[in-house]
């Protein structure tokens, strides 16, 4: 355990954690879009950006999604410098995604001036703000890394390969569950799953259950769940509903 | 087949059959076979010389030694007479039945082939009397004219890796570590952090498999000082390599080099193949049962590779995203074990340092920056190349005394040093003595050593924008600040050069490199904004000219300048027929031409094409 | 002639082998790859992510992430042109137009003959002979804008305009 104190508050901490994690477990706010706990820290969107302190004196602005806990350390959520950066990073996100309902919410709660920075794409609808937690999702908790960021640097894309190979995807729709700007969307309507990325919109066939009759999971998700798990097709074929 | 060397003793007695097998009175004429001067026909000299020679009859006086570089580039290609060190330049096949027959047969001088004095135009025979190299301490460098990068046994002829054998039976690991502590070597490659203390940060991490990397990605446009060592003097590296190795305690080292170096690639692998086989390398080192293996992996084309943890991602197969530095490398590096990454130029210092100890070393250079340093001197300067200095000296010296200053009768404007990550200085700071930390307190930085200097022609808004476009370029794309703050910076630089900038814009400009400064994940996005801020600070009353009246003083910006046929065109129709646009249009038989300004694209080619300096840019 | 799915299989075991499999060298792998069969085709990707093993979207990100890769076939002649500083500032910009001009193209893409394919290079590390154009591995230092026509020209197909 290590002795640390967040924003005047001393707390004690288990060696490892983050500083992110501790902050909020004393309730602190502390503004993320790349961060899930379900998932490795990534350090893309840099809201969550505090001011430390070691107990050696040097002191600067680190993450604190990857910043792990340390003795004596002292940690700052707020400053004025902590909000000026913060409001120019939702402000950019804002200029990447205009009227996105999600970033135009935290953009007001951080205080930041509406179309402060020009639009990137006027015209082109993108709600992706590159965070990689669907990425993430997909290669850590799913296991199909069926989606991956493409390219470098501003051309970078969240797609699948070549933009149009989904063989890997199983269409359980984790990313889209996962993704804070809604840049991912599913839709299920008459027996067909719908999911709609940033690149492209892929339909897969849903599968009924034996009982009911409603559909309830797509076929790709039902083979991969008996690959995995060593059971015949038919083990599936109810749905969670109207399983003993 | 090369001898398998099991001890110092060996190697020593290796050294000196080389050496007295060597003939001292036999004539060398060692022709610089780097990249730049390959691209200027020395290897067509190289073999011009040896069919002469032959010819000749005096093949067994004489020796044609492909070379390393031997660093003085405007001059290439440059041939060296060795042992009386005469230096031709700008030497052609053409050149040499004359060379031969003059210089090897006769022992006289071919006077044209010298250099000139820059000054009283007098020729100058020996090289170490030419301003450009008298005025260098070339430690690193020295060799590099001197052997055949492919002939591991003129490094031996030249103590190579006697500092290896020392340091594996005449000193333990803890001693090699404060010998490289004490000797004050900091980090060749931008960071300037403290070599030894990087060491023994490493030897102290937990676990038992370590790496040593050596980080020859050298991305800085402008740089080619790791270029110019891994190709000339690659066993120099290995040698440093090896001896971090042991100080350490690793047993499996990676060379990075950049795809675009396809000769320092070949004569790497080369070095370690033959250093392999004589027992310098790989298993059981010089008979002291310690193994090291090396691997040489390619980079793909990407700046940001050079950042230590992209370069690992890399090395793990990977794309090349960096990652937060909060625990360091040498605790949680490659294949999240201990590992050291250092520059080439780092690593080829070591063997120095052991060979003449830390006081030796530490007795060079200012305080707080230890040694010599290599720069690539380029840009609007007269004897571009490598120069190696001690720490210390001025920009003044460097640029004017030893690059001979500014061609064609221009003013020195800026230089800038530390790539993208660095910042401009003006004429202002020429006195500043070059370490780490002046350059950082001025607003630059020493980066991997590209010093690139600019001239009245030069806008510096142009410059600032320059650098963002190519670090737009290069950027990763991981993270907010830096992806969509470089795309910000760069439509704002662009407007400002195309005339539609307002003051507005440069405060924006001011907030957006204070947050990509502090909030970018690496060091590409958290320096992007040092190129910028200089340009602000130094050259203010540029960026107020291109804002508040629409003008670019250097007459650089397309959009805001013109050109114009002035009275004194004879109508010789040169630019007519060049240009892309047929813009131009003669009106007859000594009479100026006409130009079309709305067909003018600018794109500058009858400027260049006109011998009569009857073009005028306004 | 266009090259068939076995023989990029045979092609890319091969490369394969002589890497151990070790996925480690993905980079080098592709560069091998890439110089074998002149650029990068689809079914070479899904050659490696399928005998190594690794997910395809793995590969498809290196390869798409590095710039030294081309996942369309290049033209017979590759041009580089060196956008280093110290080239830019001996004109490297002009030197850029004056190509892009001649050959009708934009950097990153080829012409639609499959004879010129133009690319930007951020420093090739001799700077001393800046501006520079690299055509087909063959460095062009000193560049001056009069001399662009002149050198591609002598690697057009005779009588043939782009």
């Amino acid at each position: 355990m290590v002795k640390l104190t967040i924003d005047g508050r001393q707390t004690e901490a288990k060696e490892g954690m983050m500083v992110l994690d501790v902050a909020r477990s004393m309730n602190i706010y502390i503004p993320t879009l790349c961060t899930h706990e379900a998932l490795s820290p990534y350090g893309a969107c840099r809201l969550c950006m505090v001011e430390i302190a070691t107990k050696s004196g040097r002191s600067r602005m680190v993450t604190s999604c990857l910043y792990p806990v340390e003795e004596g350390l002292t940690v700052q959520t707020n400053t004025q410098k902590v909000a000026a950066h913060r409001k120019i990073l939702i402000e950019l996100l804002m200029a990447r995604c205009p009227n996105n309902a999600v970033l135009m919410d935290l953009g007001r709660r951080l205080g930041a001036t509406p179309a402060f920075f020009p639009e990137e794409n006027p015209g082109k609808n993108n709600n992706c703000i590159l965070c990689g937690l669907c990425t993430r999702t997909c290669a850590e908790v799913v296991g199909q890394s069926a989606i991956s960021f493409v390219s470098r640097g501003i051309g970078r894309e969240m797609a699948v390969p070549f933009f149009d190979h989904w063989d890997a995807c199983i269409a359980c729709g984790s990313c889209s569950y996962v993704c804070p700007t809604g840049a991912i969307i599913l839709e299920d309507k008459d027996g067909v799953r719908s999911i709609k990325m940033p690149h492209n919109e892929k339909q897969f066939e849903l599968a009924q259950c034996e009982q009911c009759g409603s559909y309830w999971i797509p076929k790709r998700q039902i083979a991969w769940m008996a690959q995995k798990s060593g059971l015949p097709v038919e083990a599936f074929d109810k749905c969670m509903d109207c399983r003993d | 087949m090369l001898k398998r060397l099991n001890s110092p003793h060996e190697l020593e007695d290796l050294k000196k059959s080389i050496r007295s097998c060597r003939d001292l009175n036999k004539t060398v004429v060692s022709v610089c076979a780097g990249t730049g001067c390959i691209t200027l026909g020395s290897g067509e000299v190289i073999e011009a010389l040896r069919k002469e020679i032959d010819a000749q009859g005096i093949g067994h006086k004489v020796e044609v030694r492909a070379s390393g570089c031997h660093g003085f580039c405007e001059r290439g290609a440059l041939v060296n007479i060795l042992p009386q060190n005469i230096l031709y330049q700008r030497v052609k096949t053409q050149d040499v039945p004359e060379l031969v027959a003059k210089t090897l047969v006769e022992g006289q001088v071919v006077e044209r082939l010298l250099y000139p004095d820059i000054v009283t135009g007098k020729r100058i025979t020996r090289e170490d009397e030419v301003p450009f190299y008298a005025r260098q301490k070339r430690l690193l460098l020295e060799h590099s004219s001197r052997i055949d990068p492919q002939s591991i046994e003129d490094y031996l002829y030249f103590d190579g890796y006697k500092a290896l054998g020392k340091a594996l039976y005449a000193m333990d690991p803890q001693q090699i570590i404060e010998e490289v502590k004490a000797s004050g070597l900091r980090g060749r490659g931008g960071g300037g952090f403290l070599t030894g203390k990087k060491w023994e940060n490493t030897r102290d991490a937990h676990g038992d498999v370590k790496y040593i990397i050596c980080n020859c990605d050298e991305g800085d446009p402008g740089a080619y000082m790791d270029r110019s060592l891994m190709e000339s003097n690659p066993h120099s590296v290995l040698e440093g390599m090896i001896i971090g190795a042991f100080a350490i305690g690793a047993h499996e080292g990676y060379i990075y080099i950049r795809n675009e170096y396809p000769l320092a690639v070949k004569n790497a692998t080369n070095a370690i193949i033959k250093a392999e086989e004589m027992g310098l390398l790989g298993d059981n080192i010089l008979g002291k049962g310690f193994n090291f293996h090396i691997q040489i992996s390619r980079g793909g084309g990407a700046f940001v590779c050079g950042e230590s943890t992209a370069l690992m991602a890399s090395l793990e197969g990977k794309v090349g995203e960096p990652r937060a530095k909060y625990v360091h490398t040498s605790e949680k590096g490659l294949w999240e074990r201990p590992s050291n990454l250092n520059n080439v130029e780092t690593w080829a210092n070591v063997p120095l340092i052991i060979n003449n100890g830390a006081k030796w070393y530490s007795g060079i250079g200012t305080a707080g920056s230890k040694g010599t340093k290599i720069f690539s001197l380029v840009g609007k300067v007269r004897n571009t190349g490598l120069v190696e200095v001690p720490m210390g000296i001025t920009l003044r010296e460097i640029i004017f005394e030893i690059g001979g200053g500014i061609p064609g009768n221009k003013r020195f404007k800026a230089v800038q040093t530390g790539g993208p990550s660095g910042g401009f200085i003006p004429d202002t700071l020429l006195d500043l003595q070059v370490d780490f930390d002046e350059l950082t307190r001025v607003g630059s930085m020493m980066g991997s050593g590209a010093m690139i200097v600019m001239d009245e022609s030069n806008c510096m808004v142009d410059m600032a924008k320059y650098f963002i476009t190519f670090l737009l370029d290069e950027l990763c794309g991981k993270c907010l600040p830096c992806r969509e703050g470089m795309k910000q910076l760069h439509t704002i630089l662009i407007r400002i050069t195309n005339g539609e900038g307002t003051m507005a814009d440069v405060q924006m400009i001011e907030d957006l490199c204070s947050t990509m400064k502090t909030a970018s994940l690496c060091g590409l996005g958290q320096s992007a904004p040092n190129p910028v801020l200089t340009s602000l600070r130094y050259f203010r009353e540029e960026w107020e000219a291109h804002v508040l009246e629409k003008r670019c003083p250097a007459k650089v910006c397309k959009a805001l300048i013109t050109y114009n046929i002035s009275e004194k065109c004879p109508g010789c129709g040169l630019c007519v027929k060049a240009c892309p646009e047929t813009a131009i249009v003669s009106k007859g038989k000594k009479q100026p031409v006409e130009l079309d300004q709305i067909k003018c694209i600018r794109c500058g080619t009858c400027y260049d094409v006109c011998k009569l300096d009857a073009i005028v840019v306004k | 002639m266009k090259i068939d799915e076995a023989q990029i299989k045979t092609k890319v075991r091969g490369i394969l082998q002589k890497f151990n499999n070790n996925s480690a060298m993905l980079v080098g792998i592709l560069q091998d790859a890439q110089s074998e069969l002149g650029y990068l085709p689809h079914e070479a990707l899904h050659a490696i992510h399928e005998y190594l093993d690794i997910p395809l979207t793995r590969v498809y990100s290196v390869a798409t992430f590095f710039k030294a890769f081309s996942l369309v076939p290049l033209g017979k002649h590759q041009v580089h042109i060196c956008m280093g500083t110290a080239c830019h500032v001996r004109g490297a910009e002009k030197i850029l137009d004056s190509v892009k001009r001649e050959l009708c193209i934009e950097p990153g893409t080829s012409d639609k003959d499959l004879n010129f394919s133009l690319e930007t290079v951020n420093c090739l590390g001799a700077c001393a002979l800046g501006p520079i154009m690299v055509v087909d591995g063959k460095y062009h230092g000193n560049m001056k804008i009069e001399g662009v026509k002149s050198i591609l020209e002598s690697y057009k197909e005779p009588g043939g305009k782009i």
